[in-house]
């Protein structure tokens, strides 16, 4: 969170409320790392950004199950916490605005272990190079340690594409 | 798996709808199987849940990558008896087009199926057959009964 940020913030608690704040940050979450609806539904929340990384988790729960006799989540959890840390990987650079948009050209993701029941997921991604028209990421799926990984995915995104309401 | 083996002990093992029915994942996106014969399709009802962009409005990635998962795995277990879910190995997924906010089908084939492993293609469309928005081919490690 930069300096500008951190004043807002106590300025909306002071004159909004510590509630209104909380509502504030989820809509911020939302905005501006690209948490979406299913990104929300599956519990997925940013937990950390630099220039160039971004991690988020996705807290373990009961509806991500995909085998009930393990109680391990379902390899569609991986994927979507994947894909959507990548796309949001490309937006946390510097020169990111809102005028810019993207579209997810593929992703290709190795599943290495299954992921451990009743632990929470998390999913660290890092843009690794952005030309006019293209971003490449790579991610990283894990419970303990980057070094440990659940699974990995390298991902293309086509920049500019547009991002308004269709017709 | 425990529904796995009730099922083809009751005669069941192509009912595909009860085995997601079994599968929170499965529900909580809501998933349903069309069978006609051998040939298995599987839906993605729309659900506001499912929006990955909101200006769009597109179906999350993620959302497809999952849908396009269950289908291929539903496709090899109505290929194959197995006495457990197949693991997923790796997966390739192509995104073709957005995904407009309306019902999505499925559909793979097992391109190739070897003792433990199998090579699994699949489609998802939605007004169109011939127009796919998503498009995979992936490895499972399979555990045939």
């Amino acid at each position: 969170m930069n300096f500008e940020l951190m004043f807002l913030s106590r300025d909306l608690v002071l004159r909004f409320g510590a509630g209104f704040y909380a509502a504030w940050l989820t809509h911020m979450n939302e905005t501006i790392s690209g948490v979406s609806p299913y990104g929300l539904a599956i519990g997925m929340s940013v937990q950390d950004t630099t220039d160039s990384k971004l991690t988020v988790k996705v807290p373990y729960a009961a509806h991500l199950v995909g085998d009930p006799d393990s109680g391990v989540i379902h390899g569609g959890v991986i994927t979507a916490a994947l894909d959507n840390a990548s796309g949001s990987a490309v937006r946390v650079s510097e020169d990111w605005h809102d005028g810019l948009s993207m579209a997810t050209l593929d992703i290709r993701i190795d599943y290495m272990k299954p992921a451990t029941p009743h632990v929470d997921l998390l999913v660290t991604a890092e843009c690794y190079k952005r030309t006019k028209t293209i971003a490449f990421v790579r991610a990283v799926a894990y419970h303990e340690s980057e070094d440990d990984p659940v699974a990995t995915s390298v991902a293309t995104f086509m920049m500019g594409t547009p991002n308004q309401p269709r017709p | 798996m425990q529904i796995l083996k009730q099922l083809r002990e009751e005669g069941r093992a192509e009912d595909m709808q009860a085995l997601l029915d079994h599968i929170p994942y499965a529900k909580f996106m809501g998933v349903q199987v069309d069978r006609k014969g051998n040939e298995v399709t599987t839906i993605l009802p729309f659900n506001e849940m499912l929006i990955g962009n909101p200006t769009l409005p597109a179906i999350h990635g993620g959302a497809i990558g999952a849908f396009l998962e269950l289908t291929s795995v539903i496709q090899l277990l109505f290929n194959t008896q197995c006495e457990r879910l197949p693991k997923t190995v790796d997966v390739s997924i192509d995104y073709l087009r957005s995904g407009r906010p309306v019902e999505t089908f499925g559909r793979a084939v097992v391109t190739r199926q070897g003792r433990r492993v199998a090579n699994v293609r699949a489609e998802i469309w939605q007004d169109e057959f011939n127009k796919p928005i998503a498009a995979s081919h992936g490895h499972f490690l399979l555990t045939p009964v």
